[in-house]
């Protein structure tokens, strides 16, 4: 295991009271895997491996629930995250119009991160704000009422 | 028909999302009252309004209180279900960033009744913005002292997976494992989280809970029809002039709600609304005279579900409508059973060809057999919701699917 992947002793303190929060302690499971996401950049078998030790759970565990969620990256992610939604509201209101514009504008296609490391480009299923059609998620905030233009005026201000 | 806002009354009150702010019009003056209630006259009121689960199944929720096994030695958990996830919807999430402490209190009050000391709050890991705002309700309420004395609440972040909306794969998720739904029985209410008698209950069915004992549960069935109390937001998107979540009777018609948000946009003439949630039967534009009640919408062979409301007016295009919930399905089946994993993914197969104009002349029947042989052989009711689409879509529309496919 590569040293680079350790906690700090104040996020291991984080760790155990994650755990004795829940009834049994592999309830923080998802909440230290997100913690080891924010600080590692992205759940390598590395990440795996030393989470799955904080645990005393086999690799093999924490490799399958880490595979089964999508936030949770296995590979190396750009500093920003696209996800435009493709589900059927936002398909009604022209996502399949913003999708193409949004891949045209960074040159990569859906799952690729450019090459200067800036965006990750993701197509998802609901985010559950229909209402405001059609959308995407960048990082933590939700982009609404997307149009060609607004989308130009986000991808922008992403450094 | 009401038109008063009750779970939408602090909607346009920013104010209400702090704990002075939603005292000043009552808040936690039911928690106040219901201290003073027996756990049994609470749970007895909660029956009484016909309160029925505002998540997807629709279950009386009194009646799911009452399934905790009698003198259970060991604990109870009270699991908020705002995973909120199914295509269409998002009610939960107005609830959660414009009322956090709505739900607490409708939290607060359940645990009583169902003597729970611990609860958790399941929010979808891409709600972060809800998060953040529920978390320092949470927070303040601890503070306050709400919390922390008799109830406990933890917030939990799910981590992308439409499955752990449904009950029992949130549990297993809440369980540091994948999502991966249980077969019942036993129920949650017998053997739940960690082991434990649990009740899973959705968002918005909590928030009305502070209602019922404020204002009694007679008021709260009246509101209603005979077979469902209180009022529900539906969540109202696609091809209308004013999408939004609209809050009023259960008793009000498909077509009502779909003047109150504006009427059909895009060409104005409606082709078919999914009533309930992408995962619900569609219907045509002659079946909307439908009142958009659990029972109401059964009775039309589809269901309320979420309450999410989809308008395709006469320009969509029905087998892309279905392609993309296709799509959906064959992306989010957990992939347990075998019927709904390999289905959903040869459906998909099948769909995304016809609409591409690669057809077979056999597609739609091997579809809608598949389909059915399926039906009702799995796990949980995730592949049920497959199907519904699957079926209704092809059966409604057959005429626009075979348009597509090459003589
Ligand atoms: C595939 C599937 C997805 C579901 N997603 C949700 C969801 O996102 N939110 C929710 O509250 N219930 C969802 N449900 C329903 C839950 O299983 C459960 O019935 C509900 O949370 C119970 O709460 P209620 O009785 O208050 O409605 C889903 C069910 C299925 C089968
Ligand atoms: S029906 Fe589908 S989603 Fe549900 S448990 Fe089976 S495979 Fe998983
Ligand atoms: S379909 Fe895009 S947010 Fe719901």
């Amino acid at each position: 295991m590569s040293a680079a992947v350790a906690f700090s002793p104040e996020q291991l303190a984080e760790v155990r009271r994650l755990q004795a929060l829940y009834p049994d302690r592999r309830g923080a499971l998802l909440p230290v895997l997100h913690m080891a996401q924010d600080t590692f950049g992205w759940i390598s078998l590395d990440v795996e491996a030393y989470v799955a030790g904080l645990f005393d759970l086999s690799p093999a565990h924490v490799h399958e629930v880490v595979t089964f969620y999508t936030l949770y990256f296995r590979q190396p992610k750009g500093r920003h995250v696209v996800a435009v939604c493709h589900n059927l509201s936002c398909h009604l209101a022209g996502a399949p119009d913003i999708l193409r514009h949004v891949r045209e504008r960074l040159g990569i296609d859906v799952g690729e991160t450019s090459d200067d490391g800036r965006v990750t480009l993701q197509s998802v299923e609901c985010l559950c704000a229909c209402e405001a059609a059609p959308m995407m998620q960048v990082d933590d905030r939700y982009e609404l009422h997307l149009t060609p233009e607004t989308v130009d005026r986000i991808l922008e201000e992403l450094r | 028909m009401t038109t008063e806002p009750i779970l939408s009354r602090n909607f346009d009150r920013p104010a209400a999302r702090t704990l002075a702010g939603y005292r000043e019009t009552g808040g936690y003056g039911a928690w106040a009252r219901a201290q003073e209630m027996e756990p049994a006259a609470i749970l007895e009121a909660v029956k009484a309004s016909n309160l029925r689960g505002l998540g997807g199944a629709g279950f009386p929720t009194g009646m799911k209180w009452s399934f905790i096994p009698k003198g259970h030695a060991g604990p109870v958990y009270l699991v908020v279900n705002a995973d909120e996830g199914e295509p269409g919807t998002f009610k939960d999430r107005y609830l959660l960033e414009r009322d956090p402490h709505a739900l607490i209190e409708g939290m607060l009050i359940a645990a009583r009744a169902i003597r729970s000391a611990l609860g958790f709050v399941y929010i979808r890991g891409e709600y972060v913005q809800p998060w953040r705002v529920f978390d320092a309700a949470v927070r303040e309420a601890y503070d306050a002292g709400l919390l922390g004395r008799g109830l406990d609440v933890i917030v939990h972040r799910g981590a992308g997976a439409y499955i752990c909306g449904e009950e029992t794969g949130l549990i297993s998720s809440l369980e540091g494992k994948k999502g991966w739904p249980k077969v019942k029985p036993p129920f949650p209410a017998i053997k739940g989280a960690f082991g434990q008698p649990t009740i899973v209950n959705n968002v918005e069915t909590l928030c009305c809970v502070p209602h019922i004992v404020a204002r009694g549960a007679a008021w709260f069935a009246g509101l209603g029809t005979k077979t469902q109390g209180g009022t529900r937001m539906y969540s109202v998107s696609g091809r209308v002039r004013r999408p939004g979540v609209y809050e009023t009777s259960v008793s009000i018609t498909l077509r009502q709600l779909i003047e109150l948000a504006g009427g059909v946009a895009g060409t104005g003439r409606l082709k078919a609304v999914v009533p309930g949630g992408g995962s619900a039967p569609i219907l045509t534009a002659d079946e909307i005279d439908v009142t958009m009640d659990v029972d109401g919408l059964k009775a039309a062979g589809s269901m309320i579900g979420s309450a999410g409301v989809v308008v395709m007016d006469e320009s969509v295009s029905i087998p892309e409508a279905l392609l993309v919930l296709a799509r959906f399905y064959a992306h989010e089946s957990c992939g347990q059973c075998t019927p709904c994993r390999e289905s959903t993914g040869w459906i998909y197969r099948m769909v995304h060809r016809i609409v591409d104009g690669h057809g077979r002349k056999e597609d739609l029947d091997t579809i809608l057999d598949v389909a059915r042989r399926g039906a009702g052989t799995t796990i949980c009711a995730f592949y049920d919701g497959a199907v519904g689409p699957y079926i209704s879509y092809i059966e409604k529309f057959r005429a626009e699917f075979e348009a597509l496919i090459p003589k």
